[in-house]
């Protein structure tokens, strides 16, 4: 318990050490760690810039998304219209073909009515004129009574 | 062992490790006398107190210096190789503790100054590790000097006042340095002489307040170290005289305390040089 030159040992002792920690410890632990600080920090964020750019990718492939899916629906839109104008037009098409073949039909079947009513008429001329004829015995002058036998013929 | 007395086996055990410097003409323990003034080591308690102050504690600068070096070669290993990537044990343990003195550093030490967080950190490991010194049995160390032909031997620096003292001495020169370096001279003396009270005829009075707590600050550390570590120390002195069998009952819960102890006094010491540091570094 003596107080001795060991004060002033322990003194430089202590004054060396303090000297090396401060010139030769100190200094790369404390820039490891700042720098290790540094690394983390950096990372966080570049996470925290990943995860808003992630955001935003998701944002724009939702739109682009939608925008297609508006984009196709306007073109099913367009390609039923387009299509229903298309029906509709082969339908009246179709109708004004039928209605002109059965126009044509209707005109044919007059023009052979007609025909075949002159060809009757023009036959049961004859016919009464032969009747007539066997009736009177006598040679009836077609050409004298054509004109008669025309207007019979007309009355038939 | 050279105690037989219980007395004299607490003697022995606080008594350092001697060699010093015997005047001319003294008569040593065994009845020989000293011719002329010879440098030896001491083999009594009387002996290394005649002594007197050229006489330095072997003991007590190997282990401290033992202790330095073990810290400065543990934390030097881990600087050498320090990596920014995930740390392994060691230097995720080294940096526990330069974080914890940062800490500590960044609360109580209001100036700028890049020295003060290692000196704190150089103070707390090294006297955390002297004083875990306490905790290897009280027997050991002494018994295996003895066999080596060394009479006394003490293992805890922090137990020697010179050690403790001889650390706060370095503190106090650092708080002188500082005040003179920040305040300048003139600044530092009104300091001393204008506070508490600021009065030209209150001088003398401020001035002797000033100085005592100025020289008290150095004392307050390392008698507060040496106190708790000395009467520690004493404990498991006093524990070693009970039978063996008695023993461990009371020597590990005591152990077990003075894992707190240990910690908690580098702790206090660390901590007071920082604020007494910081004091010197404020200019008012």
């Amino acid at each position: 318990m003596n107080i001795n030159l060991t004060l002033i040992g322990q003194t430089i002792a202590f004054a060396i050490f303090v000297w090396f920690c401060v010139k030769y410890v100190w200094p790369p632990i404390t820039e490891a760690m700042s720098a290790r600080q540094k690394k983390i920090a950096d990372g966080l964020s570049a996470a925290d810039r990943a995860s808003l750019d992630l955001e935003l990718a998701q944002e724009k492939a939702s739109k682009e998304l939608q925008k297609a899916k508006e984009e196709s629906a306007a073109l099913i839109d367009q390609a039923n219209k387009r299509a229903a104008q298309i029906v509709e037009a082969s339908k009246d098409d179709a109708r004004k073909e039928g209605e002109k073949l059965i126009e044509q039909a209707r005109a044919e079947i007059q023009q052979e009515r007609v025909q075949a009513r002159d060809a009757l008429r023009a036959e049961v001329a004859a016919i009464a004129i032969a009747g007539a004829e066997k009736i009177l015995e006598t040679s009836v002058d077609a050409k004298a009574h054509s004109e008669m036998l025309d207007k019979l013929a007309a009355e038939l | 062992m050279a105690a037989d007395t219980p007395v004299e086996y607490i003697k022995h055990h606080l008594q350092n490790l001697t060699y010093g410097k015997l005047p001319e003409g003294y008569e040593r323990a065994d009845g020989t006398v000293v011719e002329e003034a010879t440098w030896t080591m001491a083999r009594t308690g009387q002996e290394a107190m005649d002594m007197g102050f050229m006489a330095i504690h072997v003991d007590t600068m190997g282990w401290s210096i033992a202790m330095g070096l073990l810290f400065l070669g543990l934390f030097r290993l881990v600087a050498k190789k320090a990596t920014t990537d995930t740390p392994s044990g060691l230097q995720n343990f080294v940096e526990m503790t330069v974080e914890f003195i940062q800490n500590i550093v960044r609360d109580v030490f209001h100036g700028k100054n890049p020295i003060i967080a290692p000196l704190a950190l150089t103070m707390f490991v090294w006297i955390f590790l002297m004083n875990s010194l306490k905790l290897i049995p009280v027997d050991y160390i002494p018994s295996i000097a003895h066999a080596l032909g060394l009479e006394y031997f003490k293992i805890v620096p922090t137990t020697d006042p010179n050690g403790t003292f001889g650390i706060a001495i370095g503190v106090f020169l650092l708080i002188l340095f500082y005040s003179f370096k920040v305040k300048g001279p003139g600044g530092f003396a009104k300091e001393l002489s204008f506070t508490p009270f600021n009065h030209w005829s209150l001088v003398p009075f401020n001035l002797v307040l000033e100085l005592l707590a100025l020289i008290i600050k150095p004392i307050s550390l390392a008698l507060r170290l040496f106190g708790n570590m000395y009467a520690g120390e004493v404990v498991f002195i006093l524990i070693a005289l009970l039978p063996l069998w008695i023993q461990w009952t009371l020597n590990v819960p005591w152990a077990i305390f003075h894992i707190l102890v240990v910690t908690l006094q580098a702790f206090i010491f660390t901590t007071l040089a920082v604020v007494y540091l910081s004091a010197a570094h404020e200019d008012h």
